[in-house]
């Protein structure tokens, strides 16, 4: 057994083994300084405070928007404590959220509709802190009160549409090369068409298959039909894509909306193929929040008015600073657009924009244009937008109505060139990214795939911070008896143990605060878990050292073969725990992720403190003895 | 190394936990059977994560009256309406199965039939796109516009309408959605029949399609998690060690499900995750038995199994029971003062764990026993107990 032979050599001189050298004790230290300095950012409970920033992200909110705000508080005599403004935005904080809220309304009344004025918790960590990356955790919903979103985009029907069009243009296209066809249908999510004699419909496959290369074409079909015929179905990366289209786009109008209610810290987020979770803290008016987020852009398109039109039939809009007329019957609306997209025109090198309608958009472009060759056709952009009006209600008291409104803004005007079909494009654009911002503005105006609402919470802020206060008293007591047990039951091992469980806590705020972690209250019951579990691998160390003290061992060869035979142990009991965390991870959403992240990171600060921070506490205290002959366990 | 003698002298006061091997699994089987009977019998009472539905919690100014709310529940047309004291005796949970709309449905019929005898409401949808300041378009049949007023759509409610005549039908947009309408209008109702102030704490709507997706989730994430434990034992220590870990999981989980079928507790994320960390938690504790176990065998030569078993759980005895206490300690206080909402979580651990410390050591050890655990198995993990011998 040589095992036996080299395990016996240090034990001649036992008061070596449990000694550690200097930089593991400064590494245990700057850990626990370390996680004191970032955990303490949430002892700083935040200001009321609102802020303001323009509505759209040319506007500036400087000196001077902030004087006149500070004019208008003090006008009203409300008390502010600080105002600061960095070029983009501005942030007041108030003394109490009575003053919080009627600033609000005094402010935004004062800004008008270009600026947000939005209600916020501002951070008060103090600067040292916050120049070193300490900020306090984030609160989830079921602590400070908000609503909670879940949208589901219906890509099925983007997919049927794109397919409907397909199908349209495959009619054409058969048309055009002269290949007679009995018919050419969508079904589901399926093209179906249909020839007379199997040599037509290779013609067809022949002439289709190259234009079509994320179509999967399939002939070999169940004889339920008289005809000939081939099933054209998208293939599932072209159904990713269109997935992913439809969800982006969802996305980038749902982010829009979203800063138009005038939230701070919203959450827009995807999730999973065809979701969308948005999060609004603070927001108590679901209704409001749910108007605002359904609503989406439009786009008209219309033809410039002749000179000699009559007033009734024409509306004056502007258009690059200059007046446009245009006639008041829309050719069509944003509802026929399927796609836009940029490119350089081929001719001239310059920007152009490609715009896709639908079948019936295609008709009526066709048939609006072919007479109107040499004439501009404009592109009305329409957005529907909320304000809130302060006024004074029967009461005498201010309250805040919600107006809902339409902008209109004309985004290109361009001579048509020929008859217009499903595809045609815009071009003459002079930077690439006029014809982004074109093509993106084409793209929110066009019919998205619709969206539900299939699930939606709202946690009022009494609820909140209820919450708050009833997980801070369970981790207090949960943690105050299991610190009274440690000791009673492993006196001056227990105390190290103790320090080693307050370290633990400290160090797993710090790495949430750190990570931007959101702290839920299934994340509290998470942390008392930990407390909980965090003093077993201490348990197991000393229950180690109580059995080899038993057996006869001295003191230093027990606390010694008590930290090493339950490393093992622990680590193989903290690595299944852990493995376990991570499915729930995976698998969880919103509250539950909470719960997986705090007891993953506990899991894994506890064994760093358990083991190394207990074992530089017993080494400290105990290492340097020679005449050992008691532990106090 | 003294101490490697003196693990088998530790071995005189060693608890013959084995000796009640038959007692102990008629009392597994007997709690099998009885979970595994409340789960088909009385099933899980999923909550409304799973189940989908809506539901709303509201706070009364007063302590509620629950039967009394419950009648003017069952008046409102919700479907399967239930309510339930939530926390204290002035919060009251309000569920159902289907959205809050449908009650507003009813209601909206009951305003109708004032207005004429064959009025109805056709069909709900959301309001077109380019009328984006409505939320919601409601279809008539036997009215005309004229009737569609204040009276039938409170502007309390609904917001501002705007009514238009569509063919026979009559078309009206609502600012305010149904269900957001319905749940004001409910408040209203609950305040009026009981003569309180009522305040609305949290409102909660989960499609069914979200439902039955966690549920499966949930299920799989299980399944999941039990085979790479499985493997991961496995590796570590060696095949019948997995199939008595991953038993005594299976007991665990079952047990625990058992227990919130039996006393029809609600079944929501939080206490899926709490079933998870159970798992987590109960192999913690068979790992560290088996930890023992692997490493006792090769230096318990001429013991027979029973009695390695036996001193492997003597041994790590203490740290069983401490570890349950402590955790057991926070858990009550989560679940005495950590309130309704994480009440469930908190139970199914302390449950989880109480059955996770018994199945350790019989479920997990009657496994091997059953398995015929002899120390050839161990023959490759050997070597790693010797490495923990070289360390100093």
């Amino acid at each position: 057994m040589p095992a036996f032979v080299v395990s016996q050599g240090p034990v001649s001189d036992d008061r070596m083994l449990n000694r550690y050298p200097l930089w593991k004790y400064l590494l245990i230290i700057a850990v626990a300084i370390l996680g004191f300095v970032y955990a303490v950012p949430n002892l700083y409970p935040p200001d009321d405070a609102v802020q303001i920033s323009g509505s759209s992200s040319g506007m500036t909110v400087d000196e001077k928007v902030l004087k006149k705000v500070e004019q208008a508080l003090d006008n009203a005599g409300i008390s502010y404590f600080s105002a600061e403004q960095d070029g983009s935005s501005a942030k007041l904080r108030f003394n109490d959220g009575e003053a919080q809220l009627h600033g609000k309304s005094v402010i935004a009344e004062t800004l008008g509709s270009d600026y947000v004025v939005a209600l916020n918790q501002a951070p008060t960590t103090p600067d040292w802190l916050v120049s070193m990356g300490g900020a306090p955790m984030k609160l989830g919903l079921d602590l400070r009160g908000g609503v909670h979103f879940l949208l589901e985009v219906d890509t099925d029907s983007a997919i049927k549409k794109r397919q409907e069009t397909s199908a349209d243009e495959m009619k054409d296209k058969l048309r055009d090369a002269r290949i007679r066809y009995s018919s050419v249908e969508v079904e589901s999510t399926t093209i179906i068409a249909e020839f007379r004699e199997t040599e037509l419909r290779d013609a067809a496959l022949r002439e289709l298959r190259g234009e079509y290369p994320q179509m999967l074409f399939n002939t070999d079909l169940p004889n339920d039909t008289a005809d000939v015929a081939f099933h054209a179905v998208l293939s599932d990366a072209a159904v990713r894509e269109i997935e992913q289209y439809a969800l982006g786009q969802n996305l980038t109008t749902l982010r829009k909306r979203v800063n138009e209610l005038g939230v701070s810290e919203p959450i827009v987020q995807s999730q999973g193929r065809n979701r969308i979770i948005v999060q609004l803290p603070g927001v108590q008016d679901t209704a409001e929040a749910k108007r605002v987020i359904g609503k989406t852009a439009n786009l008209e398109f219309r033809l410039e008015a002749a000179p000699d039109a009559l007033a009734a039939a024409k509306e004056r809009f502007d258009y690059q600073g200059r007046l446009a007329w245009l006639e008041r019957k829309v050719i069509l609306t944003g509802d026929h657009v399927a796609n836009a997209t940029t490119s350089l025109d081929p001719d001239t090198n310059t920007p152009q924009v490609n715009i896709t309608l639908d079948s019936l958009g295609g008709t009526k472009m066709n048939h609006a244009t072919r007479s109107n060759i040499g004439r501009r056709m404009a592109v009305l952009f329409i957005e529907y937008k909320t304000r809130m009006n302060t006024e004074i209600d029967a009461q005498g008291e201010q309250i805040e109505v919600p107006e809902q409104y339409t902008e209109n803004k004309v985004i290109s005007l361009a001579t048509i060139q020929g008859a217009l079909g499903v595809q045609f494009r815009i071009t003459g654009l002079n930077a690439p990214g006029e014809a982004s911002e074109l093509a993106l503005m084409l793209r929110s105006g066009a019919l998205a795939a619709p969206m539900y609402f299939v699930e939606e919470r709202t946690i009022g802020p009494s609820l909140g911070a209820e919450n708050i206060q009833l997980g801070v008293k369970s981790v207090q007591w949960g943690m105050g008896l299991v610190l009274l047990f440690m000791i009673i039951y492993y006196r001056l091992f227990g105390v190290f143990a103790n320090i080693a469980l307050a370290v633990n806590v400290l160090v797993l705020v710090a790495v949430m605060s750190l990570l931007g972690a959101t702290l839920t209250l299934p994340g509290i019951a998470g942390i008392v878990l930990t407390v909980g579990m965090a003093v077993d691998a201490n348990v197991l160390i000393f229950a180690r050292i109580r059995e080899e003290l038993k057996a006869g061992a001295s003191p230093h060869t027990a606390i010694s073969a008590g930290y090493d035979r339950a490393f093992t142990t622990i680590l193989d009991a903290n690595l299944t725990t852990l493995i376990v965390a991570v499915i729930l991870y995976a698998i969880g959403t919103g509250p539950v992720k909470g719960f997986a992240v705090t007891l993953s990171i506990g899991i894994l600060t506890s064994m760093f403190t358990a083991i190394m921070g207990t074992r530089a506490l017993v080494n400290l205290v105990y290492g340097r003895r020679k005449n050992l002959k008691k532990l106090w366990i | 190394m003294g101490s490697t003698m003196s693990s088998e002298q530790a071995g005189n006061k060693t608890i013959n936990f084995m000796g009640a091997y038959l007692p102990a699994t008629v009392l597994s089987v007997v709690l099998l059977i009885a979970s595994i009977t409340a789960l088909t019998v009385n099933g899980l009472k999923f909550g409304l994560d799973f189940t989908g539905g809506a539901q709303v919690e509201v706070s009364f100014s007063q302590p509620a009256d629950i039967p009394e709310i419950r009648k003017i529940l069952n008046d409102e047309g919700l479907v399967n309406p239930v309510a339930v004291l939530f926390g204290s005796d002035s919060e009251v949970l309000i569920r159902s199965q289907g959205a809050m709309s449908d009650g507003g449905e009813t209601s909206l019929a009951r305003r109708l039939a004032g207005v004429s005898a064959n009025a109805a409401l056709v069909s709900v949808d959301r309001a077109p796109r380019d009328r984006g300041n409505y939320a919601q378009s409601l279809t008539f049949s036997g009215v005309s516009a004229a009737d569609i007023n204040d009276s039938v759509l409170p502007a309390k409610y609904f917001g501002s309408i705007e009514v238009s005549s569509a063919g026979s039908n009559v078309v009206a947009l609502t600012e305010n959605s149904l269900d957001t309408a319905y749940t004001d209008e409910l408040l209203d109702v609950l305040a009026a029949k009981t003569g309180t102030d009522v305040e609305l704490r949290r409102s909660e709507f989960v499609g069914p399609q979200i439902g039955a997706e966690l549920r499966d989730e949930g299920g799989l994430g299980m399944l999941l998690a039990l085979a790479v434990v499985m493997m991961y034992v496995a590796v570590r220590f060696q095949f019948k060690f997995s199939v008595g870990a991953v038993l005594a999981l299976v007991h665990d989980v079952i047990i625990v499900l058992g227990f919130f079928a039996l006393f029809q507790i609600d079944f929501d994320l939080t206490v899926l995750a709490a079933v998870l960390a159970v798992i987590g938690y109960s192999l913690n504790d068979t790992i560290v038995v088996f930890d023992r176990v692997r490493e006792n065998f090769p230096r318990m030569r001429k013991s027979s199994p029973v009695e390695v078993i036996n001193t492997s759980l003597t041994q790590s005895l203490e740290r069983t029971l401490i570890t349950s206490l402590t955790t057991l300690l926070v858990l009550m206080m989560l679940f005495i003062f950590g309130g309704e909402l994480i009440s469930g979580f908190a139970l199914a651990l302390i449950v989880g764990i109480v059955v996770g410390t018994y199945s350790s050591i019989y479920v997990s050890c009657n496994t091997l026993m059953w398995l015929r655990i002899v120390k050839e198995d161990l023959m490759p993990p050997v070597k790693e107990g010797s490495e923990i011998d070289e360390m100093p």
